[in-house]
């Protein structure tokens, strides 16, 4: 393939490593569809359950929560929903914010806050489900 | 220093087309759904907290516009859930081809239609 009339600007240890100008190779792109392929099931099984139990009372909601199946299944939706939201929040920020200061701040605001959202609702789950609520 | 430059996913400067008004509303769905994830975040706390912030926070899920929230954040995940399995086929290689693609869109909206129809009945008249 490389011939030496056509040298490659990347050195043979960056064409190794297969990182590409990214730093971070197709990582991004690969756990964001993993995480994608991961929710499929999720958000079906829990959707279909928030609306079985809309206007439900406050003990009928816990105890749907309380069963460990379905304490598993939020905790793996909100813990794999915030990450995916927060990929791909990032392509979205990466995309249309050039002023790199403004990025970086943006970037780094979301990223505070899909944790912060993620730590809420999986704590909220573990009140719930431990200690029937606070 | 801001660049006077258009930035680059062009939106303006093409006639619309399905799968472009698609694709951007997979992004916006996206971002609805990271933004409306708040009101789970909410339910959530207010479901540990008990008592009376929890029947005051399901008195706001069942009034109008809280109901109406609900319905644009069934939607969203109708059409994000239906349009990234779109995505996730075209990234095994499958309805790529040009007829494939305005297939899939119309599969995917085909979708979230009857699904918010689904959301109209339950949220508004079941």
């Amino acid at each position: 393939m490389s011939k030496i009339s056509s040298p490659s600007l990347r050195s043979p240890l960056g064409r190794a490593k297969g990182l590409g100008s990214s730093r971070s190779g197709v990582s991004h792109w690969w756990l964001q569809r993993l995480t994608a392929m991961g929710m499929i099931p999720l958000v079906l099984y829990c959707l279909i359950s928030f609306i079985m139990l809309a206007d439900a009372d406050l003990n009928t909601a816990r105890a749907w929560i309380q069963h460990p199946f379905n304490s598993v299944a939020m905790i793996l939706l909100l813990a794999v929903g915030f990450y995916h939201a927060s990929l791909g929040l990032q392509v979205v920020i990466e995309d249309y914010i050039s002023t790199k200061t403004r990025r970086i701040l943006t970037l780094a605001f979301t990223k505070m806050v899909m944790t912060a959202f993620a730590v809420m609702s999986i704590y909220s789950i573990l009140l719930i489900t431990l200690a029937n609520g606070v | 220093m801001t660049a006077k430059r258009p930035l680059s996913p062009h939106l303006m400067i093409y006639r619309p087309q399905l799968t472009s008004m698609m694709s951007i509303s997979h992004r916006l769905s996206g971002i609805a759904l990271a933004t409306g994830s708040i009101f789970l975040v909410w339910w959530l706390v207010a479901l540990a907290y008990g008592g009376d912030y929890y029947q005051m926070v399901q008195g706001v899920a069942q009034h109008v516009l809280g109901r109406l929230v609900l319905l644009g954040f069934f939607a969203a995940v109708s059409y994000h859930l239906a349009n990234g399995i779109r995505h996730l086929f075209w990234d095994f290689g499958i309805g790529l081809s040009l007829e494939g693609v305005y297939r899939g869109g119309y599969i995917v909206m085909a979708f979230t239609g009857l699904s918010s129809l689904a959301g109209i009945y339950m949220l508004f008249l079941a």
